[in-house]
């Protein structure tokens, strides 16, 4: 699925200098890239070291403090997460940050939503979790051994106006839904909304904007659990 | 503006003494700080602002060539630090490293979306970051490793480098500036950062990199 070209982008992706499609595709191929990640982790620091070589005035008095009080008013999203999750999954989730930041993605969740990018890093970097081939489409599902999965899809046209992809969990002749996406870029990384079981399969089909409860359309690709 | 910043910045953003530092964690170490910024210490995140406001400054107006766009960029990566200080994985990588690659990110995104056309960095740098503050000691010399080391490069490594790095430049966009192939940029990347990392991060390695920083003390 991926091309031998891959490999080349991890300088220009340590310097913050690939285009945005590129980007997307090489985050995802860290994923499954032990060379690309070392490789990367080496490039890291000096990289981060070409910030001491720039002269610089001070910044202005009062950035200081205008940073101080926006983290001040966040400190209710930042404690708590802390402090609520159970011991276990604390220390689950550590460990998937710490794979995450080997993977070099924590840089590029600095620019997204960091609640969703940091539970579907967990999912894409959990060592444990398996990674299922799509049969329909080009791309992989991965499932942790809690169930928890996401969706990594590449090449499928855009939703038609008015319309959507759905995500589906099917168990026992049942169909739930399991979110929506639009694949508006060239690779779309979905984390579904509910936890897939073994021995289920995960369906995509169309359906109207939004979503619906029930599939209507045909399953344009699945993935065996 | 040269007039009014001649101050160290330590000195002047040192932080008020927060009541719920106890004394024998007066001088914690930038992992420490990062773990009770976890914990949703503000004043350590305080600490790690005084501590690398000036080089993240520094960078950002480098990439954005902008007072405002340049603090917004600090504001959010300290922010985002702030945020992601639980993931933050000491034995992966330095706390400097960590924070200045959010900075980085912040400030190349920024650049981009505001689309500014951005100047040669090789050229006209001093024009646009105008007065220089007094360094310390440690930041002076340290700056001179990192000019020294890029100066090692051969030019044309070391161009596609700063305009990636200080310039904000995407590979591909330095392909068609530099009206070379996108292989020849790629490859041009590669072999600069293997040898700024031996330069840079293996001291041993380049003896003579140490005795010209010990010379300068």
């Amino acid at each position: 699925m991926e091309d031998e070209a891959i490999h080349d982008l991890t300088p220009a992706y340590a310097l913050d200098a690939l285009d945005p499609e590129d980007e997307e595709r090489y985050e995802a191929h860290l994923a499954t890239c032990e060379r690309c990640r070392e490789e990367l982790a080496g490039f890291r620091e000096p990289v981060a070291m070409l910030a001491f070589g720039v002269e610089s005035p001070a910044p202005p008095p009062e950035l200081r403090s205008r940073i101080l009080d926006a983290a001040r008013a966040e400190r209710s999203n930042v404690v708590p997460i802390r402090r609520r999750l159970p011991i276990a999954l604390g220390a689950a989730a550590a460990v998937a940050a710490t794979v995450a930041i080997a993977l070099g993605l924590w840089a590029a969740s600095v620019s997204s939503d960091l609640d969703r990018e940091r539970s579907l890093l967990a999912i894409l970097a959990d060592p444990e979790a398996k990674s299922i081939p799509l049969e329909g489409a080009n791309g992989r599902v991965v499932v942790t051994d809690t169930g928890e999965a996401a969706l990594v899809v590449s090449g499928l046209p855009t939703a038609p106006e008015g319309k959507t992809y759905e995500l589906w969990v099917a168990k026992n002749g049942e169909m739930l839904p399991a979110g929506v996406f639009d694949a508006k870029r060239e690779r779309d990384v979905v984390r579904l909304t509910r936890p897939v079981p073994p021995g289920s399969g995960v369906v995509v089909t169309v359906e109207d904007d939004g979503g619906t409860n029930v599939p209507t359309g045909d399953p344009i690709f699945t993935a065996g659990i | 503006m040269t007039a009014t910043v001649t101050l160290l910045p330590w000195v002047v953003l040192a932080p008020p003494r927060s009541r719920h530092v106890p004394p024998d964690v007066a001088h914690p170490s930038d992992e420490a700080l990062i773990a009770r910024a976890a914990e949703g210490d503000e004043t350590a995140l305080a600490a790690l602002y005084d501590r690398y406001a000036l080089v993240a400054y520094g960078l950002a107006l480098r990439v954005l060539r902008d007072a405002a766009l340049a603090e917004d960029a600090v504001q959010e990566a300290f922010l985002a630090v702030w945020r992601s200080a639980h993931r933050y994985i000491p034995e992966r990588s330095k706390p400097s490293t960590w924070i200045l690659t959010f900075v980085h990110r912040r400030a190349v995104d920024l650049v981009r979306h505001e689309e500014r056309r951005r100047a040669d960095p090789l050229t006209d740098v001093e024009a646009v970051l105008g007065g220089m503050v007094d360094e310390d000691a440690w930041r002076r010399l340290e700056r001179e490793r990192v000019q020294t080391a890029l100066r090692k490069l051969p030019d044309h490594q070391r161009e596609s480098i700063e305009l990636a790095y200080y310039g904000g430049f995407t590979q591909s966009e330095l392909a068609e500036r530099l009206g070379q192939p996108l292989g020849t940029i790629k490859s041009r990347m590669f072999t600069g950062l293997e040898r700024l990392r031996e330069l840079l991060t293996e001291p041993d390695h380049d003896g003579e990199g140490w005795k010209t920083k010990r010379s300068t003390t």
